[in-house]
């Protein structure tokens, strides 16, 4: 569903990306892992054109992400944000049920808000944070807020960019039993960034690793454990020893 | 050989980066006019940015203006007295207002408190990704945030300066009758007589502009904006320092243009 062909990004002089060739197929779910700073957040933000790629391709089904109605490409993505980054001038429900308050997916506002606390319900939370604004929310329940944001127009496609990264492990826990959970459920492909290698296992179909700006191991995450790949090895062990530097 | 080349290369250096932010500020300019006459439109949005930026703007530029006004007042009755025409001090404290010090005055009060407001609140959405989140959720952020701002303060900085002028006159009146001695009607009559419908419209005109340049400047540096506090702290200062020179350069222009004879 989505390819990405020889992606090249760089910044000044510095290359975060130096040729990444990646695939993910419909419905399934890929986390991609790697250390700070490997590139991982600018791959996700190349495909949505945040930031534009130098060199190679990145597709679709087959169309290229910097071609066509740019509006219709991304009423096909959800995203949840490393922070939330739920607006802080607009109340729960109407950060969830922004996509549905304007634009071509613009719904009646009684009808916007049930949907919004319907999401909120999915996520596990109660209708009486609907009228709260951010702010007045715990780190937990705004990722889940930021969740219900990136599920309310149900999306063929969801990113998730570090869910778990600030919260405890139980809420961690909970956090990407949820993510699995709706994934399946609603059918969409979904690519998650992360360093937490029991999101990776709770997540993952399919695990792919970059380290310096190219994918170093790519596979199944049962095949993960055992996988000879000395970088892969030295990212789960956790290790200073290995072929990845500690000090980058 | 280094010793000629190095200052060069500096001068080149520093005219190539003014180009550059010229040529950035340009664009930007013209993404805010594209965008003004395109759908969709953000109602909602415009009406709180005219709340903002004009409504709570008015104790400030109210303040400003009488003080402004009962100065004038004083300054030109002593500056007089010099040559026996104190009499002059209601018509000039009303030209000096419309045409100069209403304008001026409210749009640096307007800069400091807005600009640095806008460019605060979008750099903090700039850093903590709201502004990539609105993106993905199908919403140009030049149409969203910017768009909104720079014509509500457009819009709202003339009638600012109207009741600037209104408040500053009445100041001038106000020391000029309790302190300097004017009678209440001739200082009225001195002051309606004498001033000019294009005083006061010379006067809106500029409040556009100024208005204009304030929300623009707030939100090029927001949208801007480096990483974390600092870079917020950065573009706030920008924002700010860059609307009140551009206001000052734009109001001598703008005074040559419609006073030069």
């Amino acid at each position: 569903m989505i390819a990405l062909t020889d992606v090249h990004k760089s910044f000044g002089s510095k290359q975060v990306l130096r040729g990444v060739d990646l695939s993910v197929a419909r419905g399934e779910s890929l986390v991609i892992i790697g250390g700070s700073g490997t590139g991982k957040s600018v791959l996700l933000k190349c495909i949505l054109g945040l930031v534009r790629h130098d060199a190679g391709t990145i597709t679709l089904e087959g169309q290229d992400v910097t071609e066509g109605d740019r509006d219709a490409f991304l009423a096909r993505f959800g995203m949840l944000f490393q922070g939330g980054a739920l607006f802080d001038s607009l109340t729960v429900w109407q950060n969830v049920a922004f996509r549905l308050l304007r634009g071509s997916l613009k719904r009646p506002k009684a009808e916007a808000r049930e949907i919004a606390i319907e999401k909120l319900r999915r996520v596990g939370l109660t209708p009486d944070v609907a009228d709260l604004y951010p702010a007045e929310l715990s780190g937990g329940m705004q990722k889940r807020v930021g969740l219900a944001r990136a599920i309310a127009a149900e999306p063929d496609v969801i990113f998730f960019d570090e869910p778990t990264t600030g919260l405890d492990p139980i809420m961690a826990g909970v956090i990407n039993a949820l993510i699995r959970e709706i994934v399946v459920e609603m059918g969409a492909t979904a690519m998650t960034i992360t360093h937490d290698m029991s999101s990776v296992r709770a997540i993952a179909d399919r695990v792919a690793m970059i380290h310096d700006g190219v994918v170093k191991w790519e596979g199944p995450v049962a095949e993960m454990d055992s996988a000879p790949n000395p970088y892969l090895r030295q990212f789960i062990s956790g290790s200073a020893e290995g072929p990845i530097e500690a000090v980058r | 050989m280094i010793l000629i080349t190095a200052p060069l290369a500096a001068i080149g250096s520093t005219t190539l980066s003014a180009l550059a932010l010229i040529g950035r500020m340009g664009i930007f300019v013209g993404q805010i006019l594209s965008h003004l006459v395109r759908p969709p439109f953000y109602v909602r949005e415009f009406g709180q940015a005219l709340v903002q930026i004009g409504w709570l703007s008015l104790p400030v530029v109210g303040l400003t203006a009488l003080f402004t006004g009962g100065a004038l007042a004083l300054q030109i009755y002593a500056g007089g007295s010099r040559f026996n025409a104190e009499a002059v001090v209601p018509s000039i404290v009303a030209i000096g207002m419309v045409r100069e010090l209403g304008p001026v005055l409210g749009g640096l009060m307007v800069a400091g408190r807005v600009a640095a407001a806008i460019a605060a609140e979008i750099g903090t959405m700039k850093v903590t990704e709201q502004i990539d989140a609105l993106t993905t959720l199908s919403t140009n952020p030049m149409k969203y945030l910017t768009v909104p701002r720079v014509l509500a303060a457009t819009l709202s900085l003339p009638i600012l300066v109207l009741v600037g002028d209104v408040i500053g006159i009445y100041g001038g009146f106000l020391v000029g009758t309790s302190r300097l001695g004017f009678n209440p009607v001739t200082y009225m009559e001195n002051t309606v007589d004498f001033l000019e419908v294009w005083d006061v419209t010379s006067g809106l005109v500029k409040g556009a502009v100024f208005g204009f340049i304030v929300a623009t400047m707030g939100c090029y540096h927001g949208m801007n904006s480096g990483k974390g506090a600092q870079g917020v702290g950065r573009a706030t200062t920008n924002a700010v320092v860059s609307a009140s020179i551009l206001i000052l350069a734009a109001n001598y222009l703008l005074t040559g243009v419609f006073f030069s004879t």
